[in-house]
């Protein structure tokens, strides 16, 4: 088991290194001169040059990549051309908005497809899965680009449910009006992601369900309730916590889609907005944050899988 | 491909059939769906043909953001532009991106991914490790970054990024899919027969695939349109006044959130409707070609 | 004590190809404290037939008409709860492969007491009290540490033992062992076969013991049936049986059973041909295309199970003391 940790650590450490690697020339190997954008009416080629030397952008890329890679390390990850916060705080602002969306959505499409899953696996093939599973075709054919205007015109401008767009209020200055916030956008990246846990689940669920050891444990009497509850969702929770990773990792483009409509100052949001200004210092920095982020978060859940299953860790 | 878990985590797990009776007919709504998406290709190809309001140019002669009427029949957009000729004039931006970096994406990662996979040894390791590293790094991140600093945009750029960017995730699931055909007797016998690797690949192990590729490739389409419909909702994708899906729904996403108060619900409601007709047909049409073809499927 | 009545047990499954006919006019009665041995080949129908007797058959998939009575009262087609009255508290199965029939992420201990705590409402250390007496009455060495692993832990013998007490845990009055040892080691199965033995003698169960193999039915049973394509073709008391047989197809299973004091190069004999179809039988004597002494009539009418003797009775137009010589005789 340690050993397998240890592997699943290195090939982790590799691959931050990549994503590192990937978001500085990303960004830099593109057309573009960030010193232009700066200085704006004031470019001139003299002007360009002193700026690109303070800039450092006159030194090789590979020496540009480990500058900028040490002054990671130490905390520092520039500051904006533009605005002149420190891409440190552009994140830090923005990170805890897109947790709560990613918390709040998951929870919610978790407390929609168990139940789900649950009720379609005991009567496969009937009526209700029948159902179900054609409302999932409708779900994955309702991306966040396609319902969150459509949400938006239904419920915030014609019928006033939901806040619109730009109307954001933080998690500590008013938690009722956060979450009254939050609701509309969790919904619509909600939707994308109980197609996915219904049906793992669902399927999961029947392949367990016709299993030996469930026929034995109705021959001892067990009521069906309990067999569900007790002996067959544990082992068939696991596939939905190892899709948990990849599912989250889904949700980035609908995060930024939902952001970028009704203007949550998240992630996504600051990301369009720095690359609309040329602002490659802080987009490098968010992109590597981001990539970052999805690499340990199914490094996590990876991980999470070889405690509950110890039968992956072997293979 | 971040987007892609929805999808591809429903096209790779089949649903389970406890029933008795299990028909194998793939069904009039299959049918239907296959006509649908039928229709809005033929549409996209003849667009030049048909007698369509310009849908690209401000008309000063129609009402702006008018519903429909006559002359309009799905009404008028912020530009007084007809939204049903932008909307059949648009459909070709998702179809191409769609369905040529799907084919890029097939091309550039399930062909290494059938030689790799036959092959094994250490070509093989190196390229699954690769795709695994390359796959850890959010695609949606990488385009967004790609296309946003490689200007102009146009379609073919796109679509070459985002077909290239789809390549590591296709090569896996192809990968995988031979794999499991790879190791088959049926294969070890041609080999006892003299059969050169390519004959074996292409004659024996391929039509196997093909099942596979389809209902797969069908799902990367579909994937990438809903790729390519969050750039352009992010403003990124084709540039205006090209029509395209996505840029409707901007432009209509864009007045919601105006100060000026003035909404048009119908450049909202048909582009949405449009891309949900499109998906729905293309996830159904997948998911039914994949169990018409899945004989493990069937439990007594 | 008549405990189990089966009469006229059908069993038919609809498939995409046709009606499967699984199990054709079984009956038998079994008493408190006797042994019955059903056996038969793959695909005879044994299997499916004890799981209709205890009702574990699903109702969409099968159709079971016919009667099964436990202590007089109707179960066939009974509805599920009340046949959870019945499950574990009387009657009870013992599975085939224990470590498909045990949960792989529960621990054995908690699911031997499972049953103790909701049937018999015993408290938690008094249902881990019981589990662990159980645990040293099959058999399992240090029972205190066997009690918290999983069923990955142990060894096959001991997941089998695991299983015989889980179904032994309420004191059911019947158990049904369906092919108990078939997955487990020779030098095991012997062991398992007598503890269910002992077992039975001790708490005075009746069993009904499924295999294909008769050298297991041989010493361990009181009557045996012998199933062939979905029908009883056989059914004597056991030493009977052995004694005089009457279905060709028995003294050919019986011969099929290779014997460890056979010499050493002793051909092994296999029944030839297959199984029937049981989509499309065919007309006559199921056994008819591998009997060695099909006569003409065989293929033409199916033999009914008729009683010769008192507690004997089999399915056969020309039963062994009365058959002529084996295949190309003249037909009677």
């Amino acid at each position: 088991m340690g050993k397998y940790i240890a592997k699943r650590v290195v090939l982790l450490i590799i691959i931050i290194f990549f994503v590192s690697v990937a978001a500085f020339f990303m960004v830099h190997l593109l057309p573009g001169n960030p010193a232009v954008t700066i200085l704006g009416p004031n470019a001139t080629p003299q002007n360009e040059a002193i700026l690109n030397h303070t800039l450092g952008l006159d030194k090789p890329l590979y020496e540009q990549y480990f500058i900028w890679i040490s002054h990671v390390f130490r905390g520092n990850l520039g500051q904006s051309f533009t605005t002149h916060n420190t891409t440190v705080s552009v994140i830090k602002n923005a990170f805890p908005i897109d947790i709560e969306l990613i918390v709040i959505s998951q929870l919610m499409a978790l407390a929609v497809a168990f139940p789900m899953a649950i009720v379609a696996s005991r009567r496969p093939n009937r009526l209700f899965d029948q159902i179900s599973n054609s409302a999932t075709f409708g779900l994955l054919a309702l991306p966040p680009f396609v319902i969150t205007p459509v949400f938006v015109l239904i419920f915030a401008v014609t019928w006033h449910v939901f806040p619109g767009p730009s109307s954001y209020s933080s998690l500590t200055s008013n938690l009722g009006s956060n979450l009254h916030d939050m609701i509309l956008p969790s919904i619509v990246l909600a939707l994308g992601s109980i197609v996915v846990y219904f049906r793992l689940l669902r399927n999961d669920l029947i392949s367990t369900l016709q299993e030996d050891f469930i026929t034995m444990a109705r021959s001892k009497g067990l009521s069906d309730r309990r067999i569900m509850w007790r002996h067959a969702l544990r082992p068939s929770s696991v596939s939905v916590l190892a899709s948990m990773g990849v599912t989250i990792a889904g949700l980035i483009a609908g995060t930024f889609v939902v952001e970028s409509q009704l203007q949550l100052p998240g992630l996504g949001y600051q990301l369009i907005y720095y690359i609309g200004q040329l602002d490659y210092t802080v987009v490098q920095g968010i992109v590597l944050v981001v990539a970052v982020a999805i690499v340990i978060i199914n490094f996590c859940f990876d991980f999470l899988f070889t405690i509950v299953d110890p039968r992956i860790a072997r293979e | 491909m971040s987007n892609v878990a929805p999808a591809l985590a429903v096209a790779a797990t089949p649903p389970v059939v406890e029933d008795n009776v299990v028909k194998k007919k793939l069904g009039l709504f299959f049918w239907i769906c296959v006509g649908w998406i039928a229709l809005i290709v033929v549409l996209a190809i003849i667009a030049n043909l048909l007698p369509l309001p310009n849908p690209t140019f401000q008309n000063y002669n129609a009402p702006q953001n008018a519903g429909p009427a006559w002359g309009h029949i799905l009404g008028t957009d912020d530009l007084n532009r007809d939204i049903f000729s932008r909307l059949i004039y648009g459909s070709r931006v998702s179809l191409i991106i769609g369905f040529l970096g799907g084919a890029i994406g097939m091309i550039l990662g399930g062909v290494p991914a059938m030689f790799s996979a036959y092959r094994r040894g250490r070509v093989d390791t190196f390229l699954n490790t690769t795709s695994y590293v390359l796959l850890a790094f959010p695609a949606i991140v990488a385009v967004i970054g790609i296309v946003s600093f490689w200007t102009p945009r146009n379609i073919w750029k796109i679509t070459l990024i985002i077909g290239i960017f789809g390549a590591p995730l296709i090569f896996r699931v192809i990968r995988a899919s031979t794999l499991s055909y790879a190791t088959r007797d049926f294969v070890t016998a041609a080999k006892a027969l003299g059969a050169s690797d390519t004959r074996i690949l292409f004659k024996e192990i391929f039509p196997n695939l093909v099942p596979t590729i389809v209902s797969f490739g069908l799902i990367a389409v579909a994937t990438i349109i809903v790729l390519e419909g969050s750039l352009a909702f992010l403003g990124l994708s084709v540039q205006p006044p090209t029509p395209s899906w996505g840029n409707m729904l901007y432009e209509g996403s864009q007045l919601l959130q105006g100060s000026s108060g003035q909404t048009n619900p119908w450049l909202v409601y048909f582009p949405a409707a449009a891309m949900f007709s499109l998906l729905f047909c293309l996830n159904m049409v997948a998911d039914k070609l994949r169990s018409y073809f899945d004989v493990t499927e069937v439990k007594l | 004590m008549t405990l189990l009545e089966v009469e006229d047990l059908n069993v038919s499954f609809a498939t995409p190809r046709g009606t499967l006919q699984a199990v054709q006019g079984v009956s038998f009665e079994l008493e408190q404290g006797k042994t019955l041995g059903i056996v038969g080949e793959s695909g005879s129908g044994k299997t499916v037939l004890s799981r209709a007797i205890m009702g574990l058959l699903s109702r969409h998939s099968a159709t079971q008409t016919g009667s099964v009575r436990y202590n007089g009262v109707e179960i066939l087609n009974a509805p599920n709860k009340q046949l959870r009255t019945l499950w574990g508290t009387q009657i009870a199965m013992v599975f085939q492969d224990p470590m498909t029939s045990l949960n792989p992420v529960l621990r054995v201990g908690h699911q031997i007491s499972e049953s103790l705590k909701i049937h018999l409402k015993l408290g938690k250390a008094e249902a881990k009290e019981t589990a662990l007496s159980l645990l040293m009455q099959v058999g399992i060495p240090s029972p205190v540490e066997r009690y918290d692993a999983y069923p990955g832990q142990l060894s096959g013998g001991m997941r089998q033992r695991v299983v015989i007490a889980i179904a032994l845990a309420c004191a059911p009055r019947l158990l049904m062992a369906d092919e108990p040892t078939t997955g487990l080691d020779v030098t095991v199965q012997a062991q398992i076969l007598d503890l269910l033995s002992s077992l039975q003698r001790d708490r005075q169960m009746a069993m009904v013991l499924v295999t294909h193999d008769l050298g297991v039915v041989a010493t361990r049973t009181d009557e045996i049936i012998v199933m062939y394509a979905g029908n009883v073709v056989e059914r004597a008391p056991t030493r009977d049986l052995f004694k005089r047989m009457a279905m060709p197809y028995t003294e050919a299973l019986l011969r099929s059973t290779p014997r460890i004091a056979n010499p050493s190069h002793t051909r092994l004999i296999s029944i030839e041909g297959r199984p029937p179809d049981l989509l499309n039988p065919p007309a006559g004597c199921p056994f008819a295309p591998r009997c060695p002494y099909v006569q003409e009539k065989c293929q033409r009418e199916k033999p009914p199970l008729v009683e010769a003797n008192p507690g004997h009775s089999y399915a056969c137009w020309f039963p062994l003391d009365t058959a002529a010589v084996p295949q190309g005789a003249a037909s009677s």
